[in-house]
């Protein structure tokens, strides 16, 4: 509707965009603006530098460790955590009696913090007398350097993460799945369609609005993982864990480049912004079609 | 036959989800000796050593945290949710140029990577003097809790018929009126859900009280967690009692609200 006055909608903004404006616009704009500085955090006064953070950025080994981790991150979520999801909420979708008692205690790892959850990990994880290695010196195997091994360290830290990232993924898809009308699925039986093509010629096809917006959350938040690695690792041994959230965080805080720090900051930024993009056309998208 | 597959499938797939979360709780019963002389980390504890969790309460300093945590999480829902409900009545009932471009802000927000607003918040933090204080950690989060909680509720208020508020209108209702009386009862089970989702995320947050709180009498769970294993490192027992202390909240809080919890998860289909 058109209010006769064009201030009233301004005026039930106000509050709420002006907060938002002070704790998340501006900063961004700002930490775009510090990228291009060699602010130390202390001084009080900084010079331009023009591109020389980036130029440096992509010379610095340590970055390139973080972004490929990312990249092992990314391949990680969205290539293996949401099939996986899928495949859980497949299983899971019966209506037998108790099936909700199995959802509920699968949905259990999201409720965790990541805190919390490189908590319950890191003992797992130990490599001297943790759980995992405990469990294959039974069997003669091991030990594996969980955490401590340059080679393997990323991956552990994505299996934990992975943890709460799968039971997300399966609420996505079983709320999905809901929506799939049974009557579809029994008309394909009644056709003579096997259990497989009646998944993937029938129920797949009403799931690709789960899968898009699992896909993009996961890619999302897998080029911002921070707080498990920074508990588990702080991107150790020499950075072989490091992602660029970490990597950040330890710059800008640890050896006081802001402006170092702001340049990665803004890379990371860049990187996801295409899928945020897509993310918010495709939410408006489907918010024209109702 | 079909009906027992899925019980012992579905049974066995449990158990192995929730072994670390086992673990986790066998470990914070155990005695030291038990833990490093067996390393049975999946066997139950032979002793039941309940003063683990008084350890970590008491002398690992948990239960400050817990009460701080408390103190941040409560103010910030009850804020964001008012707020973000002011943001969203204006969103769904207004038709004005900006109302698209500032949904879209506000959409965008939540999504961007926090690496990307760390130093100017910190900056501002300290400028203000709103550093080290409870208020500024409650303050951010109301305001970048906002993105989500204005989409959520907006979307929950477009589906309000416009002949509830035309009625309103023509009875010579003002827009704060329509608000109180008409959109905000009607919103009042979504808001319910957005409560839910958000205690437990603000609950659960680690990097802005990392960022905005230095005191250890302010610091909560999460962060006191992570303080704990400087002086608890060699002590997996309490280190374990004080993860499970600062997981009981969303556990409790989400096994007693499942249906509202993923309700909202899934109509606002993301996270924060």
């Amino acid at each position: 509707m058109k209010s006769k006055r064009w201030w009233v909608p301004y005026a039930f903004l106000a509050l709420p965009l002006t907060m938002y404006a002070i704790w998340v616009i501006i900063p961004l704009v700002q930490t775009l603006i510090l990228s291009f500085t060699n602010w130390d955090g202390v001084s009080p006064t900084y010079e331009m530098i023009g591109f020389a953070n980036f130029r440096r950025l992509f010379g610095d080994p340590n970055f390139q460790k973080s972004l490929l981790n990312n990249v092992r991150w990314l391949v990680g979520f969205a290539g293996v955590t949401v099939p996986l999801g899928l495949l859980l909420a497949v299983f899971l979708d019966q209506k037998f009696r108790g099936s909700k008692i199995y959802k509920t205690f699968m949905y259990l790892p999201m409720t965790l913090s990541f805190v919390v959850i490189g908590q319950i990990w890191m003992w797992i994880l130990e490599p001297r007398t943790g759980a995992l290695n405990s469990l294959l010196a039974l069997f003669g195997l091991g030990p594996v350097g969980w955490l401590s091994d340059p080679s393997v360290v990323t991956y552990s830290l994505i299996l934990a993460a992975s943890w709460k990232q799968i039971s997300y993924a399966m609420v996505l898809f079983l709320a999905g799945l809901k929506l799939v009308p049974n009557e579809l699925v029994e008309a394909a039986y009644v056709d003579g369609a096997n259990a497989w093509r009646r998944f993937f010629s029938v129920v797949l096809p009403m799931l690709r609005p789960a899968m898009v917006i699992a896909v993009t959350i996961s890619i999302i938040d897998s080029l911002r993982a921070f707080d498990i690695v920074y508990v588990l690792t702080r991107g150790g041994p020499f950075y072989s864990s490091s992602v660029m959230a970490n990597y950040m965080y330890v710059q800008a805080f640890h050896n006081y480049r802001m402006g170092y720090g702001s340049s990665i900051a803004t890379v990371q930024f860049l990187i996801t912004l295409g899928f945020i993009i897509f993310y918010i056309r495709h939410v408006l998208k489907k918010e024209a079609e109702l | 036959m079909k009906r027992f597959i899925f019980y012992a499938l579905a049974t066995f797939l449990v158990v192995v989800w929730l072994t670390p979360f086992l673990i986790s709780v066998f470990t914070s019963l155990k005695s030291m000796d038990e833990l490093m002389l067996m390393r049975r980390w999946w066997e139950p504890p032979r002793e039941l050593k309940p003063g683990n969790y008084i350890t970590a309460w008491t002398d690992a300093n948990m239960g400050r945290y817990f009460l701080n945590t408390f103190i941040i999480t409560v103010p910030s829902v009850i804020g964001a949710l008012f707020l973000s409900s002011l943001a969203a009545f204006a969103l769904s009932w207004f038709d004005f140029k900006l109302s698209t471009p500032i949904l879209m802000v506000f959409v965008g927000g939540m999504l961007v990577p926090f690496q990307m607003l760390l130093i100017p918040v910190y900056r501002f933090s300290v400028n203000t003097g709103l550093y080290d204080t409870y208020h500024g950690v409650i303050l951010f989060h109301i305001a970048f809790q906002l993105g989500f909680c204005t989409f959520f509720l907006r979307n929950f208020m477009k589906t309000i018929p416009d002949s509830l508020f035309e009625a309103a209108r023509i009875d010579g209702a003002g827009s704060f009126t329509i608000y109180r009386r008409i959109a905000l009862p009607l919103v009042l089970p979504a808001m319910a859900a957005l409560s839910i989702l958000e205690f437990t995320w603000i609950w659960n947050d680690y990097l802005w009280s990392l960022i905005l709180l230095q005191s250890d009498r302010l610091k909560p769970v999460t962060l006191g967690l992570v303080t704990m294993q400087g002086q608890w490192i060699t002590s997996w027992n309490v280190m374990s009692a004080g993860a499970i202390i600062a997981a009981v909240v969303p556990l409790v809080v989400f096994l007693m609200f499942q249906r509202y919890f993923i309700e909202g998860l899934t109509m606002g289909s993301v996270k924060g």
